[in-house]
């Protein structure tokens, strides 16, 4: 594929975009995970929301 | 399940686990084919191959407005109806906003620098989308900063229904103003002036950009709604600190 005389400009846009979406997905990603994380520790100690006690009970 | 069923964030949350491995799956396989049409497409008779740079741009240039739209209608659902949600979907569509603006910006600087000759112009067109960037990096610094995640909310939703202003500033600024951007040649009155050949790749690529956004959404809204259960828990944990200190 030639993208010609201006390639350096189509590399570093499609670069760009790629690195900002990747950013996107990590940060959703990772962000679930200790939501998850921090989530999961507070039940083993014996926490649970009110509306999950009354639904359960 | 009813519409109004998902105002109840654990049935929005069961459903966006269901929702997500589809919308993944779906996005990737749109954007594979986009990309394939993409780097098939022939080069612009005027740009050449930078004409490329228009399958990022203009995808992003409308999610970076779509995501305005969106945190727009979550402000009314945060001010007027206080629906649960709302301002969940206000907060997660920001930083996704903000970065399509950016790419718009910087693909738009790199394609400006071989088409006009100058990475900026402070031309309607421009102006208006950084404008646009800058009104979603307030948004994010009243949600990060309000001490009351509610009063960071409702601030953040006046921001967005003043902000909103600026949406048909910036889709009509070409036709307004004399700018150096081009004006509208894909949605404008007696139809698209670009080529088949490249109008096709551009709305498929339209349409994985557009999935993707919805996909981190919903996955964000989902990440939001687990941080208030976090921060509600915390507070029930303290609160049980104390009365048993007490």
């Amino acid at each position: 594929m030639n993208l010609g005389p201006h390639s350096d400009f189509i590399v570093a846009a499609y670069a760009v975009t790629v690195f900002v979406v990747a950013g996107l997905i990590a940060w959703v990603v990772l962000d679930y995970a200790a939501q998850r994380r921090v989530l999961g520790d507070l039940e083993e100690r014996g926490i649970t929301r009110r509306s999950r006690r009354s639904s359960e009970g | 399940m009813a519409v109004i069923d998902l105002a109840n964030p654990t049935r929005f949350l069961a459903l966006v686990n269901r929702l997500l491995p589809w919308l993944v799956g779906a996005t990737a396989v749109l954007f594979v084919l986009g990309l394939y049409r993409a780097i098939g497409a022939p080069d612009d008779y005027q740009q050449g191959a930078t004409v490329k740079i228009m399958f990022l741009h203009v995808p992003s240039a409308w999610l970076g407005m779509f995501g305005w739209i969106v945190m727009s209608v979550a402000a009314l659902g945060t001010l007027v109806w206080r629906h649960p949600l709302a301002d969940v979907a206000g907060k997660a569509a920001a930083p996704l906003g903000a970065a399509f603006t950016f790419i718009c910006l910087i693909t738009g600087s790199l394609w400006g620098r071989p088409t006009w000759g100058t990475y900026w112009v402070w031309d309607a067109r421009l102006t208006s989308m950084l404008v646009l960037l800058l009104l979603y990096l307030g948004v994010l610094a009243l949600y990060w900063t309000a001490e009351d995640p509610g009063r960071g909310a409702r601030a953040a939703a006046i921001l967005s229904l003043v902000g909103a202003v600026n949406l048909p500033i910036i889709k009509f600024s070409v036709d307004w103003w004399n700018t150096l951007h081009q004006p509208a040649s894909i949605f404008r009155m007696g139809g698209s002036t670009i080529d088949p050949s490249i109008l096709t790749p551009l709305f498929i690529m339209a349409g994985a950009f557009t999935l993707l956004f919805v996909t981190l959404h919903l996955a964000a809204m989902r990440n939001e709604i687990l941080r208030r259960r976090v921060r509600t828990m915390q507070l029930m944990q303290a609160q049980a600190l104390a009365e048993a200190g007490a």
